[in-house]
């Protein structure tokens, strides 16, 4: 495993650096999941975690999700540091009740903390079709209890990995697979993490916030860069956290630009926009010149047809047409 | 029944029986006065199997309830006010009010992980406690219960199954009693003995007549004996009957008569008090001593929990999260050194070897295709370091060429 040794690094390596960091530090974090010892992963982010750590640290397990997660929500309580893999997101959902009736609740009811990370690979742009292109965010944001990280640069992505290990709570950490190889980054050769719950502002702008986190973010920094041409300074914040969120990011930034427009590859209907609007109207209402807008996913499943999934999902041209309807007014 | 225990330990199955159906009694009557804010769910006739199988445990072992196994909390140690509390949502109780019923638990103490109304869960989690219990040294047995209901359950079968592949230190008890809720076992299940279910796993079971509490005791002790001593799960099925209903709401007339009158006549604790006292381990004097005990006991708790206050209103919005070391301090307790699960010590050659075929290894490199949906870009953008964290202008641009076949290019459309 290469040290951070001032090479650009994909968003994957940033992954695995993360998970191997955490076990080099703690014997406590050990890793579970499908495939992710002697193969390494389908997409190769626990690659030499086994040979490293050994069969007790790395577990192959059957294709069970909720006996994965339930399983590492026993270990945590003996103060173990479990990180979960979900071979593609979408497969989270089979271990739903897991998560969101046992793991999540622990701590309120019963004053049992659950250190565990639930991490895979999620989102679309990839023909993955249906069931391996999926945004289950909000189904767990709508979770008390539940920690939910989706971050966009292979430097949050490794930082906030390692945090995440770190934290006392249950935390979802989705790794966005359109990201994995396409973007590098070099990563400080020095030990650091990234604070869970803190929203980043990656372009700053004045007319307008676009609110966006993960594959999207760099989807909105694309329409930024084509809106300044036009003269529209938009102010690009990246989420990163999406429960807890950082409310006064967001407030900060709409109170200097009065306008915010949300992008998310999730579904439209019931997505964090729809909640980042309904907080703008009760903390911003004032500050507001216009409409909270949206650009999102089409309120369908992923279509796998090329031509289908990239009408399905928002792109940069979707932005900036909304960016500048909000713009006028 | 077993002659093999020692007069104590006769003794005490007895009195934990006793205490537990006390316990029950007297939230039945707490029911009657409207002061059991929910539900009530009653283990009558069923506390021979909850006493026997926690009493096979040791001090350090792990146990998660269900709704009908209060004997195996008092067995373990929980003192019946959390148990009054609980079920009448008092500020004082183990969950400060937020859960009612058996549903709390201790992980410092006690050592009991709280169930949840969904059934089944508690199967891998009780199966990861002992995979951590083994990862650090402990020596621990973890044990869970199921009823014929549950057992039907998608996460009974994904559990057991990891649980049977980890060979985890794990006992679990399937208590058939018969009826899920109003739904007959043949209904549920076209088997005669639940414990086939353990043939699926390949893990070695038991059939306990549960009313028998020494039976089911020495049967638990020796499939705690063999969780510990590296054998794997074990499933153990103690035959039962559901006395009442459901719950307290349910009068259970989709019951046959007979069959509970067949059952009435095989209560537990009768049958043990005579065999206590045909082999004179029990006289009349020795049990008037063991009711004044828990009558004096249970009036004193039940004092406790009535007196308490409920918990205030605000406390609704407190606790979701851990905020922290000041919230929680989590430490493993080691029992074994940790460099044997460090490196060097941890590293291994990562190969499967597959009886009779030899062995074979991981992908790596030029040998590992890129799988579906991570293709990489010919060009992968940069994060480009060199400006502000805050304002990383550069991937925006890379990634529009990089991503340029999937997306139109957003200046020509702009330029429009």
């Amino acid at each position: 495993m290469a040290a951070t040794n001032g090479s650009p690094v994909t968003f994957l390596e940033a992954i695995k650096q993360a998970m191997f960091e955490e076990m080099e530090r703690d014997p406590a974090v050990v890793l579970l999941g499908e495939d992710v010892g002697v193969y390494g992963g389908a997409f190769k982010t626990s690659e030499g975690l086994l040979e490293r750590f050994g069969w007790e640290r790395v577990i192959d397990t059957p294709i069970s999700e909720s006996a994965i997660i339930g399983a590492a929500c026993g270990m945590s309580y003996l103060g173990l540091r479990p990180i979960c893999e979900m071979q593609f997101i979408d497969f989270i959902v089979c271990a739903f009740n897991q998560i969101t009736n046992f793991v999540a609740k622990g701590h309120y009811l019963w004053n049992a903390p659950a250190p565990m990370v639930i991490r895979g690979p999620s989102g679309g742009g990839v023909h993955g079709g249906p069931f391996h292109s999926a945004n289950p965010e909000m189904y767990f944001v709508h979770t008390p209890g539940l920690k939910v990280i989706y971050p966009s640069t292979p430097y949050d992505a490794k930082g906030l990995l390692k945090a995440a290990v770190r934290d006392n709570n249950p935390v979802l950490f989705f790794e966005h697979k359109f990201l994995y190889r396409r973007i590098k980054e070099e990563l400080p050769a020095t030990e650091y993490t990234v604070p869970i719950g803190k929203a980043i502002v990656r372009r700053e702008g004045r007319h307008l916030t676009i609110l966006s986190y993960a594959a999207m973010m760099h989807t909105s920094l694309e329409a930024a860069g084509a809106l300044a041409k036009e003269g529209i300074e938009a102010e690009v914040i990246d989420l990163r956290t999406l429960l807890p969120l950082d409310e006064e990011t967001i407030l900060q930034s709409v109170k200097k630009t009065n306008r915010c427009l949300v992008v998310h590859e999730d579904t439209k209907t019931g997505g964090i926009a729809g909640e980042i609007a309904a907080i703008l109207c009760e903390k911003a209402f004032g500050d507001l010149d216009g409409p909270v807008m949206r650009v999102a996913s089409l309120d369908t499943p992923v279509p796998y047809s090329p031509s289908l999934e990239e009408y399905f999902l928002p792109n940069a041209q979707k932005v900036f047409h909304a960016a500048k309807e909000l713009a006028r007014y | 029944m077993k002659k093999e225990l020692t007069r104590q330990q006769h003794l005490d199955l007895y009195y934990y029986m006793r205490l537990n159906r006390a316990v029950e009694d007297t939230m039945m009557k707490l029911f009657r006065q409207n002061k059991i804010v929910g539900g009530l769910y009653s283990s009558l006739g069923q506390e021979a199997i909850s006493v026997g199988t926690a009493y096979a445990l040791e001090k350090k072992d792990w146990l998660a309830p269900m709704i009908r196994n209060i004997g195996a909390l008092l067995v373990k140690g929980v003192p019946p006010r959390d148990i009054f509390t609980q079920h009448m949502a008092k500020y004082t109780s183990p969950t400060l009010g937020k859960d009612g019923t058996s549903h709390f638990g201790d992980l410092e103490n006690l050592h009991i992980v709280s169930p949840i109304s969904m059934l089944g869960d508690l199967i891998p989690v009780m199966a990861g406690v002992a995979i951590a219990g083994r990862y650090l040294g402990q020596k621990i047995v973890t044990m869970t219960w199921i009823g014929d209901g549950g057992s039907s359950t998608g996460v009974f079968h994904e559990g057991l199954n990891f649980a049977a592949t980890q060979k985890a230190p794990f006992v679990l008890i399937l208590e058939n009693n018969l009826w899920a809720y109003s739904t007959p076992v043949r209904r549920q299940v076209p088997l005669e003995n639940l414990a086939d279910r353990a043939k699926a796993y390949g893990i070695a079971s038991y059939i306990v007549d549960g009313n028998d509490v020494a039976a089911v005791y020495a049967t638990a002790k020796e499939a705690v004996d063999r969780a510990r001593a590296g054998e794997g799960p074990i499933l153990i099925e103690a035959k039962t009957f559901r006395r009442l209903g459901h719950a307290q709401h349910d009068p259970a007339e989709y019951v046959p008569k007979e069959m509970r009158a067949y059952w009435e006549a095989r209560d537990p604790i009768v049958l043990y008090e005579k065999f206590l006292t045909s082999e004179k381990l029990l006289d009349a004097k020795g049990q008037a001593g063991i009711e004044k005990k828990i009558e004096t006991l249970l009036a004193a708790e039940r004092e406790f929990a009535e007196n308490s206050p409920m918990p205030p209103p605000d406390l609704a919005e407190k606790g979701v999260y851990c905020t922290g070391d000041d919230c929680h301090k989590i430490q493993a307790r080691w029992e074994r050194p940790k460099s044997e699960v460090m490196p060097p010590k941890s590293s291994i050659t990562a190969v499967w070897s597959v009886e009779g075929f030899g062995q074979g290894k991981g992908s790596r490199g030029g040998n590992a295709p890129i799988h579906f949906g991570d293709t990489p870009a010919e060009s992968p953008a940069d994060v480009n370091k060199s400006v502000s964290r805050a304002l990383p202008k550069a991937p925006a641009k890379k990634l529009a060429k990089a991503t340029a076949a999937a997306k139109p290019a957003v200046r020509r459309k702009a330029q429009r």
